[in-house]
C-alpha cells in the first residue's frame, strides 16, 4: 500500500486560511487528497474551502478523525504547530515551512522522542503517493503511478527525478521530500527502510546533497540489510565550495565527510548505483530494473 | 550571519562571559586613544591590535604590501601607532580569505592577557555547535588551544572531547564541572571555568548562534578564564526574534553581487567558472552546477530563483550573472511545478529584450507545467536563445557552448 500516505489518509491543514495554506490545500483537494479540515487559531467554527476550521489540532482530530497534518504556518510559529500535532496524537506531520530557527527544531526533535508521531521536513515539498494522496506542494501530474520510490532532500530535484523515471517508462509509488534543513524529522535511512518494506515499491531513487551524514548512514543500512531492492543514488553539490551554504540551511560542506565525493564513494561501496549526472537518474533506473 | 570578533565579545559580556577587554577602532587616532585607556586600566604597556575581518587565520595572515601580520602585540604607543597605520585600510590575506584578501576597516585594540602571575598560563579550545546526527547541541573542547582544531582532530583525536546537551534541561552543572576537570583545572581556575562554560552555553542559546567558537579559551596567570578570541555565527532564520542583532551585519564583508541578489530574494553564491546558471530550487541548482562541470564547463555561480521565477527575477538574475566577465554562456534550468513554464519563458524573452546586446549563448531548459508551449515561445521569439526540455539535451547544448 505505498508508504506514509494513501487514499484513506485523512489530512488536516495547519495554517489553513493563510495564503500558502489556502493555495496548496486547494491544489491538494483538486488532486483528490482527502482533506478533512484545517486549523487556524481564532477562526474555529467557520468553514474554508468547504471544510471545517478548528481552533486546535485536538478539536480537529476529535471531529474529523484526521491522522495526517500538513503545516503551512510561518517559521516563527511552526515548531509549536508541529508539537501541537504530536500532542494531539497525529501519526504523520508534514512540515512545509522554510526558515524555522535551528534551536526551535532542537526542541521539537527532543519533544518527539518516544511519541508515535513521525515528522517529515521541515523545509520540504512533502509526500505524494501517486494517484492517491498529495500531502505537499509538488506538481501532482509529474508523479505517474508506478513502483519506484523516491526519497530526496530537495524539491525540484525530486520532480526532476520523478519526471525522468516516468520518461523511462516507469512510475512512482511514493515520493518523499525529507527537507534540506540541518534538523529534520525523517532522515534518508528511515524513508529507505519504509520503501524496502513496502510491497508496492520495487526500487528506490535516493537523492542527497552536500552536508551531514544521512546518505552515508542510509547506504550502510542498505548494505547491512542485504541490498534487498536496487537503489539509484545521486548527490547534488559535487562542484560546491567548502564553507559556503548552498541555498538549503543544511547544504554546507563542513568537513571531509560532508563532500559529495565522499558520500558517493560510500554509496557505491554499499552497492548503490551512483550516477554522476542528474540527467542520468531515469535512464539508470530503467537499466537497473531490467537486470 | 557572521559577526566580527569585537561584536561577538560585546554580546558575550552581556551574558557575563569574561572576555579579553578592548576597543574597536576605525582610525589610527582611535587606536591611540584605546591604547592609552587600556594602559591606564591594566598598568601594562603591552596591548594587542587585531584586524577585524570575517575570516580566520588572521595571526598568521599578512597585510599585502606592508607584510605585517593581522594580529600584533605592541609594547608602546609608538609601536601600536605604527601597526595601526600598516593594518587599517590594508588588505589582509589569510588562509581563509583566498588570494584576494579582505580590506581591514576596523581593528580591535585589546588588553594583553599573557602577563605573569602565580600559576602557569594555558590555552584551551572550546566550541558549541549543532550535532546534526543527534539533533542536539554539542560542546566540543580540547586542551590543545590556540591551534587549528581541524589539525588537532586529525593528528590527535583523543585530545578532543565532546559533551552533548540534553535539550530538555540545558547544560547541567555536572557537565560544566566535567569540562573544567578535563581541562585539568583546580581551585579558582576551576570555579571560573565552570561559570564561563555555563554562561557561554546560555549565550549560545539566547543569541540563537549556529556556531560559537572560543579559541584560545585562556587561563591567565592569575586564574582568570577569558575568551581571547571569539568566532560567532548567528542563525539567519532566528534573526526575526533578534531585531537588535540584525544591525550587526557587516555587508562590506560580503560579496557585493551576493548582497544585491539578496535584494531580489535571489540566493546567489559567486564561483570561479565560465558557465552561469539560474535555477529554481537549491538541490536542482547544485545538480545543474554539477552537470555543467560534467559537460566540460565550470559553474560560475549558484543561483536559486526560488518559487517565483518571473520576468523581474529572471532579468535581475541575468544582470547579476553577466557582471562576471568570465561567463561564456548561461544556462537557465527551471522545473515548473506550481510555476508555469510558459510564464517563465515569457519572462526570459522580456528580460532578454530589455537587456539587449547579449553576446553570449543563452540556453533555456524548461520542463514541467506547459513545457511544450514554453519551448515554442522561445523558439519562435527570434532571439538567439537555445531551448531544451530534457536535462540531457541541456547538457549537450552546454557542451557545444563551451567547446
Amino acid at each position: 500500500m505505498s508508504i506514509l500516505v494513501n487514499k484513506n489518509s485523512k489530512i488536516l491543514v495547519q495554517g489553513f486560511t493563510g495564503t500558502e495554506g489556502t493555495f496548496h490545500a486547494t491544489q491538494m483537494i483538486e488532486y483528490g487528497t482527502n482533506v478533512v479540515g484545517g486549523v487556524t487559531p481564532g477562526k474555529g467554527g467557520g468553514k474554508h474551502l468547504d471544510r471545517p476550521i478548528f481552533n486546535t489540532v485536538a478539536d480537529c482530530v476529535k471531529s474529523t478523525g484526521a491522522d495526517v497534518s500538513i503545516i503551512f504556518v510561518p517559521p516563527a510559529f511552526a515548531a509549536d504547530a508541529i508539537m501541537e500535532s504530536a500532542e494531539a496524537g497525529i501519526g504523520l506531520v508534514v512540515c512545509i515551512t522554510e526558515g524555522i530557527p535551528t534551536q526551535d527544531m532542537v526542541k521539537v526533535k527532543n519533544y518527539l522522542q518516544g511519541k508515535k508521531t513521525r515528522l517529515i521536513g521541515p523545509n520540504c515539498p512533502g509526500v505524494i503517493t501517486a494517484g492517491e494522496s498529495k500531502v505537499g506542494i509538488m506538481p501532482g501530474f509529474v508523479f505517474i503511478k508506478g513502483r519506484i520510490g523516491i526519497v530526496s532532500k530537495s524539491g525540484t530535484l525530486t520532480y526532476e527525478a520523478a519526471d525522468q523515471v516516468a520518461k523511462a517508462g516507469l512510475g512512482i509509488s511514493t515520493a518523499v521530500g525529507i527537507g534540506g534543513d540541518p534538523i529534520i524529522g525523517t532522515p534518508t535511512k528511515d524513508a529507505v527502510e519504509l520503501f524496502m518494506n513496502d510491497p508496492d515499491t520495487d526500487a528506490i531513487v535516493m537523492i542527497g546533497e552536500i552536508g551531514g551524514g544521512m546518505e552515508a548512514e542510509a547506504a550502510r543500512w542498505i548494505k547491512a540489510n542485504g541490498n534487498k531492492k536496487p537503489v539509484v543514488g545521486f548527490i547534488a553539490g559535487q562542484t560546491a565550495p567548502p564553507g559556503r551554504r548552498m541555498g538549503h540551511a543544511g547544504a554546507i560542506i563542513g568537513g571531509a565527510d560532508d563532500t559529495a565525493a565522499a558520500k558517493m564513494k560510500i554509496m557505491a561501496e554499499c552497492g548503490i548505483h551512483v550516477v554522476n549526472s542528474p540527467a542520468d537518474i531515469g535512464k539508470t533506473m530503467a537499466e537497473v530494473i531490467k537486470k | 550571519m557572521n559577526l566580527h570578533e569585537y561584536q561577538a565579545k560585546e554580546l558575550l559580556k552581556k551574558y557575563n562571559v569574561p572576555v579579553q577587554e578592548g576597543y574597536a577602532c576605525a582610525t589610527v587616532h582611535e587606536v591611540e586613544d584605546a591604547y592609552r585607556q587600556i594602559k591606564g586600566q591594566t598598568g601594562s604597556s603591552f596591548a594587542v591590535i587585531k584586524a577585524q575581518i570575517h575570516a580566520g587565520g588572521r595571526g598568521k595572515g599578512k597585510i599585502k604590501e606592508t607584510g605585517i601580520n593581522g594580529v600584533k602585540v605592541a609594547k608602546s604607543l609608538d609601536e601600536i601607532t605604527d601597526f595601526a597605520q600598516k593594518i587599517l585600510g590594508g588588505t589582509l590575506e589569510t588562509i581563509q580569505t583566498g588570494p584576494a584578501g579582505k580590506v581591514v576597516n576596523k581593528v580591535l585594540v585589546a588588553q594583553d592577557m599573557y602577563y605573569d602571575g602565580p600559576s602557569p598560563r594555558k590555552e584551551f579550545y572550546l566550541s558549541i555547535l549543532l550535532d546534526r546526527g543527534t539533533g542536539q547541541n554539542v560542546i566540543m573542547y580540547s586542551t590543545e588551544g590556540g591551534m587549528n582544531i581541524e589539525d588537532v582532530a586529525h593528528d590527535t583525536p583523543e585530545k578532543i572531547f565532546k559533551e552533548w546537551v540534553y535539550p530538555g534541561g540545558g547544560l547541567l552543572p555536572f557537565q560544566a564541572r566535567k569540562i573544567a576537570f578535563n581541562f585539568g583545572l583546580s581551585g579558582e581556575a576551576f570555579k571560573n571555568m565552570v561559570k564561563f562554560v555555563t554562561n557561554l552555553y546560555t549565550a549560545y542559546v539566547g543569541l540563537d548562534c549556529s556556531m560559537l567558537e572560543i579559541n584560545p579559551l585562556f587561563k591567565a596567570a592569575d586564574d582568570k578564564i577569558v575568551a581571547v578570541d571569539c568566532k560567532m555565527n548567528l542563525d539567519d532564520n532566528a534573526l526575526v526574534r533578534h531585531a537588535d542583532l540584525a544591525s550587526l551585519r557587516d555587508v562590506t564583508e560580503e560579496d557585493p553581487t551576493e548582497v544585491e541578489a539578496g535584494k531580489y530574494n535571489l540566493n546567489f553564491v559567486k564561483l570561479d567558472g565560465n558557465v552561469g546558471c539560474m535555477v529554481n530550487g537549491a538541490g536542482l541548482a547544485m545538480a545543474t552546477m554539477d552537470m555543467i562541470k560534467l559537460s566540460g564547463g565550470e559553474p560560475a555561480n549558484f543561483l536559486d530563483v526560488g518559487g517565483t521565477a518571473n520576468a523581474q527575477t529572471v532579468e535581475a538574475g541575468f544582470k547579476i550573472i553577466m557582471k562576471d566577465p568570465n561567463v561564456k554562456a548561461i544556462l537557465i534550468n527551471i522545473f515548473g511545478g506550481i510555476v508555469r513554464c510558459d510564464r517563465v519563458a515569457a519572462g526570459v524573452i522580456e528580460a532578454y529584450k530589455n537587456l539587449g546586446n547579449i553576446k553570449i549563448p543563452i540556453i533555456v531548459r524548461l520542463q514541467g507545467t506547459n513545457a511544450v508551449e514554453a519551448k515554442k515561445l522561445i523558439d519562435e521569439s527570434g532571439l538567439k536563445v537555445q531551448s531544451a526540455i530534457l536535462l540531457s539535451e541541456a547538457a549537450d547544448l552546454v557542451k557545444k557552448a563551451v567547446a
